[in-house]
C-alpha cells in the first residue's frame, strides 16, 4: 500500500563557483516533490527547475545511486547523509521529510576536503592515505598463491570483511566535530591487520597511513563516536582502537 | 621510510591524553581518601596526613608526577583542540550534534578548562597556604618539671624540628625526637593560637567574610563554587574515563560495556564524594 504524496519544501543550499571563490547559502522553493522519490531525485528535480529558469544547476556528487560507491555526500539538516542511519544520501528518501520543511544542504566540511563546486568536494586525500599503505604487495609474476590456501580464523575473517565494507564516502570526517578521519583509516588499517596477507607490512602500513592522514590536515579523534553512528556501513569504533594498538605496536 | 612520531602524531597525542588522564583519575582516588578524613577523622589525623603528604619523599615524587601530568594533559589538550579547530576552517550553517554524540564528549576542552580554573583556585586556597606562607602549625607546650617548651606535632618523618608523638593518654603523652626522649608521661597542654590545615579548611568554608570586599559570605560562595566544579569534573569524566581506554586501543565487545559502566559510576561517585566535604563543613556548626 503506497502512501506517497507530494510535498512542497524550501531548500537552503550551499552554492560556490569554485575552490577559490567564497560561497554562500541560496534559498530555493521546490513544489510537488513526491515522498517516494530519493533525495538525489529531488535534487534532479530542482536542477530541472533551475535549468528551465536559465540558472546554473546545483553540482553534487553521485554515481551508483545504490549505496555502494560512496560518491554521494551532502550534509543534510545538520547530519551527514541526512536524517536516517545506515544509509548514503542516494538511499535517503523524501518520505523522511514533511510538507513545508526547510532543508539545509551543505558540502562535507573539512580542510582536507576542499569544495570543488557547490556541494562537490575533493576527497583525493583519502586516495593518498590509501596509497601510503592501504594495500598488500603481491608478487604477480605468475606464481601468485590462491588466497583461500591460507587458513584464516572465522572471527578474523568476519571482522576484516566488516572493516572492508567502508566505501570511503567521508561521512565520518564530515560529521566529526574534529574533522577526524580515524574511522576511515582505522577501517583500512584493520582490514589488512586482521589477515595473514596484511601482517607482513603491518608496521609500515599503520605508520605511513597515519602520517599521511596527519599531513592531509584531518583532526584528532576525541572518541565522540559520531562517526560510528553516521557511517552508512556501520564501521565500528573497534577499528579505531585496533589502529591505535597497531600504531603503538609499530612505534615500540 | 616509515617513521613513528611518539610525541607529535595524532594517535600519540591520544596516548598521552589517555595516560595522563587515567593517572589523574588515580590521583583523584587518593586525594578523595585523604580528604574524607575531614568528615570521618579527627583534626590530628587530618593534620598528620597533610604533613605526611607534604614531607614524605615517595609522596613528593608522586606529587611531581601529578603536576607534570596536569601540565601535559592541559598542553596536549590545548594543542589537540587547536588542531581540531583548524581541521574545519568553514563550519556548517546547520548542525545537529545531539543526534550522534554526548554533551560531555563534545565539550571536553571547555569542561577541562573549567576544571583547570578550579584546580588553580583550589591550589591558591590551600596548597599555596601550606607551601608558601608561614602557617602556624598545631603545637603543644610541654611542662617538663618547670621547663616549658613548645613543639610541633607530627608522627615524625625524620625532621629534627618535629617530635614524635607515640602515645596520647589523656593529657599525658610519650614523646621522642629533637634530642629529647621521654619515656615517662609528661604533662602537656595545647599551645594557644593553635592553628592548622584542618582549621584553615573549616574556617575557609565557614567564613562569613566578604570575598574581594564585594561578594558576601565567602564560605558559602566557595562551597557553591566547589560543588559546581565537581559537577563539571563529573561531566569531564563521564566521557573521559572510557575514552582513555579507547585511545589506548583497549576496546573489545567483551570488556567495553564494563569499562563504560565503571567510567560512569566513577564520574558520578568520585565528584559526589568530593562535593559533600565542603557541603558538610559549611552546613555543620
Ligand atoms: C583532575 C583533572 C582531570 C582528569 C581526571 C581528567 C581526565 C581525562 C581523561 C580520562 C580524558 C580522556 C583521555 C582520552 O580520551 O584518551 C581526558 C581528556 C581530555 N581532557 Fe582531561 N582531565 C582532567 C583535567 C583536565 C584539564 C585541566 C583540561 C584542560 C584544561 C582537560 C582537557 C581535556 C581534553 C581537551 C581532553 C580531550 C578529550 C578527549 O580526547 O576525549 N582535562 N581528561
Ligand atoms: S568509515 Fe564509514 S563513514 Fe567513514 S568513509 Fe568509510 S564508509 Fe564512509
Ligand atoms: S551514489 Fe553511490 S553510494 Fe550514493
Amino acid at each position: 500500500m503506497s502512501t506517497a504524496k507530494n510535498i512542497n519544501i524550501t531548500l537552503k543550499i550551499w552554492r560556490q563557483k569554485n575552490t577559490k571563490t567564497k560561497g554562500g547559502i541560496e534559498t530555493y522553493k521546490l513544489d510537488n516533490v513526491s515522498t517516494a522519490s530519493s533525495f538525489l531525485e529531488m535534487l534532479d528535480q530542482l536542477n530541472e527547475q533551475l535549468v528551465n529558469d536559465r540558472k546554473e544547476p546545483v553540482a553534487f556528487d553521485h554515481d551508483c545511486r545504490e549505496g555502494i560507491c560512496g560518491s554521494c555526500s551532502l550534509y543534510i539538516n545538520g547530519r551527514a547523509h541526512g536524517p536516517d542511519t545506515g544509509i548514503t544520501t542516494c538511499q535517503l528518501h523524501m518520505r523522511m521529510f514533511n510538507d513545508g520543511d526547510t532543508i539545509y544542504v551543505e558540502p562535507w566540511r573539512s580542510k582536507a576536503f576542499p569544495v570543488i563546486k557547490d556541494l562537490v568536494v575533493d576527497r583525493t586525500a583519502f586516495d593518498r592515505i590509501q596509497q601510503a599503505g592501504g594495500f598488500v604487495s603481491v608478487n604477480t609474476s605468475g606464481n601468485t598463491i590462491d588466497a583461500n590456501s591460507l587458513p584464516v580464523p572465522k572471527d578474523d575473517a568476519d571482522k576484516a570483511f566488516m572493516a572492508a565494507a567502508c566505501i570511503g564516502c567521508g561521512a565520518c570526517v564530515a560529521t566529526c566535530k574534529n574533522g577526524s578521519a580515524m574511522l576511515f583509516v582505522g577501517a583500512k588499517v584493520s582490514q589488512y591487520a586482521l589477515l595473514p596477507q596484511g601482517k607482513v607490512e603491518a608496521t609500515e602500513r599503520v605508520l605511513n597511513m597515519v602520517r599521511q592522514m596527519d599531513e592531509e590536515g584531518f583532526g584528532n579523534c576525541t572518541n565522540t563516536g559520531a562517526c560510528e553512528i553516521e557511517c552508512p556501513k556501520g564501521i565500528s569504533l573497534e577499528n579505531i582502537a585496533r589502529m591505535n594498538r597497531e600504531y603503538l605496536k609499530a612505534s615500540l | 621510510m616509515a617513521k613513528s612520531a611518539l610525541l607529535k602524531s595524532s594517535i600519540a597525542k591520544k596516548y598521552w591524553m589517555a595516560l595522563t588522564g587515567l593517572f589523574l583519575c588515580l590521583f583523584l582516588v587518593g586525594h578523595l581518601a585523604g580528604n574524607l578524613q575531614l568528615i570521618f577523622g579527627t583534626p590530628l589525623q587530618f593534620n598528620e596526613y597533610a604533613l605526611f603528604m607534604t614531607t614524605n619523599p615517595a609522596v613528593k615524587i608522586l606529587s611531581y608526577v601529578t603536576y607534570i601530568s596536569i601540565l601535559f594533559h592541559v598542553v596536549d589538550g590545548f594543542l589537540l583542540t587547536i588542531q581540531n579547530r583548524k581541521a574545519r576552517p568553514v563550519g556548517y550553517a546547520k548542525t545537529n550534534p545531539g543526534a550522534n554524540s554526548s554533551f560531555s564528549s563534545r565539550n571536553m576542552a571547555v569542561l577541562g578548562t573549567l576544571v583547570l580554573i578550579f584546580i588553580a583556585t583550589h591550589m591558591t586556597n590551600f596548597w599555596a597556604k601550606m607551601h608558601f606562607t608561614t602557617m602556624p602549625l598545631q603545637t603543644i607546650t610541654i611542662d617538663n618539671g618547670g621547663q616549658v617548651s613548645s613543639f610541633y606535632i607530627t608522627s615524625g618523618w625524620g625532621q629534627d624540628r618535629f617530635i614524635n608523638v607515640n602515645q596520647v593518654d589523656g593529657e599525658n603523652l610519650i614523646i621522642e625526637g629533637n634530642g629529647f626522649y621521654y619515656t615517662k608521661p609528661i604533662k602537656v597542654q595545647f599551645a594557644e593560637g593553635y592553628k592548622d590545615l584542618h582549621k584553615i579548611t573549616m574556617d575557609f568554608f565557614r567564613s562569613k567574610e566578604k570575598l574581594f570586599g564585594v561578594i558576601p559570605n565567602e564560605g558559602l560562595f566557595f562551597t557553591i563554587f566547589y560543588v559546581l566544579s565537581m559537577a563539571v569534573l563529573g561531566f569531564h569524566l563521564w566521557h573521559g574515563f572510557q575514552s582513555a581506554f579507547q585511545s589506548l586501543g583497549l576496546n573489545s565487545p567483551k570488556w567495553t560495556p564494563t569499562i563504560h559502566f565503571i567510567g560512569k559510576a566513577f564520574a558520578v561517585l568520585v565528584p559526589f564524594l568530593f562535593a559533600i566535604i565542603p557541603l558538610y563543613i559549611h552546613f555543620t556548626k
